[in-house]
């Protein structure tokens, strides 16, 4: 199902506004609304379930214009923060139940019923758990019972409030490959809030980021983290460091003094330039380099990593370091910058 | 060192206090429950059973003895599921939904606990009495408030209101609305939802609070007292007629009828402390988020 959300504002008078936003989701995707907290990501979710009522602007299910379509009518599944499962009803109770309160005409029967929740704890891995209650599953049970339950009415979209915000490390990455399967076996159209990069950038086919209720940029995860519109999106995905500069038009210049760099963006007047880790080079104080003082050396999963104090006010920037050669602390040297990006403040 | 901790003297945490100070307190606690609520107990049944069962069943058979007692049970049939129903619509109103007044509104909720019964029937009797500012109207239709049923119902719903509501109001507001909003992502209409999802997530806690309004609704005697008029055998209800026994040195007979009611309360304690242990480890169990 293609959705459309256009011009969508949401005044609450707290935090978690929307001011006009406007994206697509496209037909069997899995989009991610990644944010901060209070950016208004999950208000978005929200209001495309139907369960918040946009101030301003529409959405459309397709050709239908669904802003006015309450909550029960509009064929969402929704999974909760929380999961909210019902904790008096068993499982296959729990999963049952958007088919037990169709209109009676709608409404398969009960051998049908029992099939298909069959069908759907098989497919969330869960086949032996159907006469078992919410308390007695762990977190990461839960969450795929909630899935299942959400699927059970056939939904046209999956909206998915962070979806794995209250598990543990480990279960949280084999949850996240294992949903990432499923969408690739069923297709289902997919929203799911994140304020996580690495899990929407892991899971989604593209990544929606949000700030402060606005739509900062709405990408393919390549197009997000290689080619970022904003110095919000930039910093928000991916690990950045930023230092102060100016612009002469072509040359950078930090605390008055010109280095070299390689970048990409508006060169005018004062702004930042922002780095990533794999984007510096540690080398020697020739002239034309940016010079710094080594603070910090530090092992990361991937390899090591240099906090370097840059110029008088002691920027902090961070860059990746050659396994061979590890800087001592409080060496001098000079940073070759390989790609950066200016963003004006 | 770790040899003098393993011969510590165990289980002494450092809030504990010694073996006298406990005793002491232990026993000022047992005394004070003794004196003030199971001598009184005592006294009831054993002044009731004083002549005898057989003298203590014939005070039943009185004619407006059972006529109390029936009054009682109508006055409760009507009040309670009144109070149940405004309860659960204002907890639902109060814990689901923002507006403004909220917090005047539980404010209001509480009056009945702090207002003086009686006053709270002198309020019906200078609303619907003869003298009231609808006593004309009324009486010129036809209709009886005071010295009848409707005053003595209206003042038992007036006193036992917050009971259902505030037994309710934490629970909903700690529950919050997800499971709710679950619902209805899954197609449910409102009551389907408040049958299927809403009622079981805070059944003990009405059911709780419904005994308790039972209770009080059942023995409620000042303002119920003011509006009833007592009038023997119609307007008499449980406690009233204890008192009206009481005061014809009628010893048995009243406290007779003050047996039952104390034995309501019993029933309701023991039911009360069932449903703790039950709705206590329902709560524990439910998913810490």
């Amino acid at each position: 199902m293609h959705i459309r959300v256009i011009d969508v504002a949401k005044d609450f008078g707290r935090t978690g506004a929307l001011r006009g936003v406007s994206l697509d989701v496209r037909d069997g995707e899995l989009l991610a609304l990644l944010g901060p907290s209070g950016s208004g990501k999950t208000t978005l979710l929200r209001v495309i379930a139907g369960l918040e009522t946009p101030s301003v602007g529409r959405v459309f299910f397709g050709e239908e214009d669904a802003t006015a379509v309450p909550v029960q009518k509009r064929r969402i599944g929704f999974v909760f923060q929380n999961y909210a499962l019902f904790k008096h009803m068993s499982v296959r109770d729990n999963i049952a139940y958007g088919l037990y309160v169709l209109p009676r005409s709608e409404q398969p029967s009960k051998i049908e019923i029992r099939k298909r929740v069959q069908d759907l704890l098989e497919l969330v891995q869960l086949p032996d758990i159907g006469d078992r209650y919410p308390r007695q599953l762990s977190g990461g049970q839960q969450q795929r019972v909630a899935l299942a339950r959400a699927l059970a009415v056939e939904p046209r979209v999956l909206l998915l409030d962070e979806p794995f915000g209250a598990l543990d490390a480990k279960v949280r990455k084999d949850l996240r490959r294992w949903l990432r399967e499923l969408h690739g076996r069923t297709g289902q159209t997919t929203v799911f809030v994140t304020h996580d990069q690495e899990e929407a950038l892991e899971l989604a086919d593209r990544v929606a980021i949000l700030n402060a209720g606005k739509l900062e940029q709405i990408g393919s995860t390549d197009e997000i983290y290689d080619d970022p519109a904003s110095a919000f999106v930039m910093s928000f995905v991916g690990d950045t460091s930023s230092i102060p500069i100016d612009c002469d038009g072509r040359r950078l210049l930090h605390e008055g003094q010109a280095f070299e760099a390689k970048f990409e963006g508006s060169c005018q007047g004062r702004g930042r330039l922002y780095l990533r880790p794999k984007d510096i080079a540690i080398t020697d104080t020739a002239p034309g380099r940016l010079p710094g003082t080594i603070l910090n050396v530090q092992r990361t999963a991937a390899g090591h990593r240099a906090q370097i104090a840059v110029g008088a006010q002691r920027v902090v920037v961070e860059a990746e370091v050659d396994p061979g050669k590890k800087p001592l602390i409080g060496e001098r040297v000079g940073l070759q910058i390989h790609s950066g990006r200016v963003f004006a403040d | 060192m770790a040899e003098q901790i393993s011969h510590a003297p165990h289980s002494l945490s450092v809030t504990t206090e010694s073996a006298a100070v406990r005793t002491a307190l232990i026993s000022l606690a047992l005394l004070f429950l003794a004196l003030f609520l199971i001598l009184p107990v005592i006294v009831i049944f054993s002044e009731a059973l004083q002549k005898g069962l057989f003298v203590y069943f014939a005070t039943f058979e009185d004619a407006d003895a059972q006529a109390a007692i029936r009054l009682t049970l109508i006055v409760a049939g009507i009040a309670v599921p009144l109070n149940l129903f405004f309860g659960i619509a204002a907890s639902w109103t109060i814990a689901k939904f923002e507006f403004r007044g909220k917090s005047l509104l539980i404010t209001l909720i509480d009056l009945p606990f702090s207002i003086s019964p009686v006053v709270s029937g002198l309020i019906y009797v200078l609303l619907f009495g003869a003298q009231g500012y609808f006593g004309p109207w009324l009486k010129a239709h036809g209709i009886e408030v005071i010295f009848a049923l409707p005053g003595i119902v209206l003042a038992t719903v007036f006193v036992t209101f917050p009971f259902v509501a505030r037994e309710l109001i934490p629970l909903m507001e700690e529950q919050g609305n997800t499971d709710e909003e679950a619902a209805l992502t899954l197609g449910a209409g409102g009551l389907r939802e408040f049958l299927t999802v809403t009622l079981p997530n805070i059944r003990w806690g009405l059911l709780y609070g419904v005994l308790l309004c039972n209770a009080r609704a059942m023995g409620e005697f000042g303002a119920v007292s003011v509006v009833s008029g007592h009038i023997r055998g119609l307007t008499d209800t449980m406690p009233l007629h204890v008192e009206i026994l009481y005061n014809e040195y009628n010893f048995v007979a009243a406290f007779a009828m003050a047996s039952l009611l104390t034995l309501l309360a019993l029933i309701t304690l023991a039911a009360k402390t069932l449903l703790e242990m039950q709705y206590g480890e329902a709560l524990a169990r439910a998913p810490r988020v």
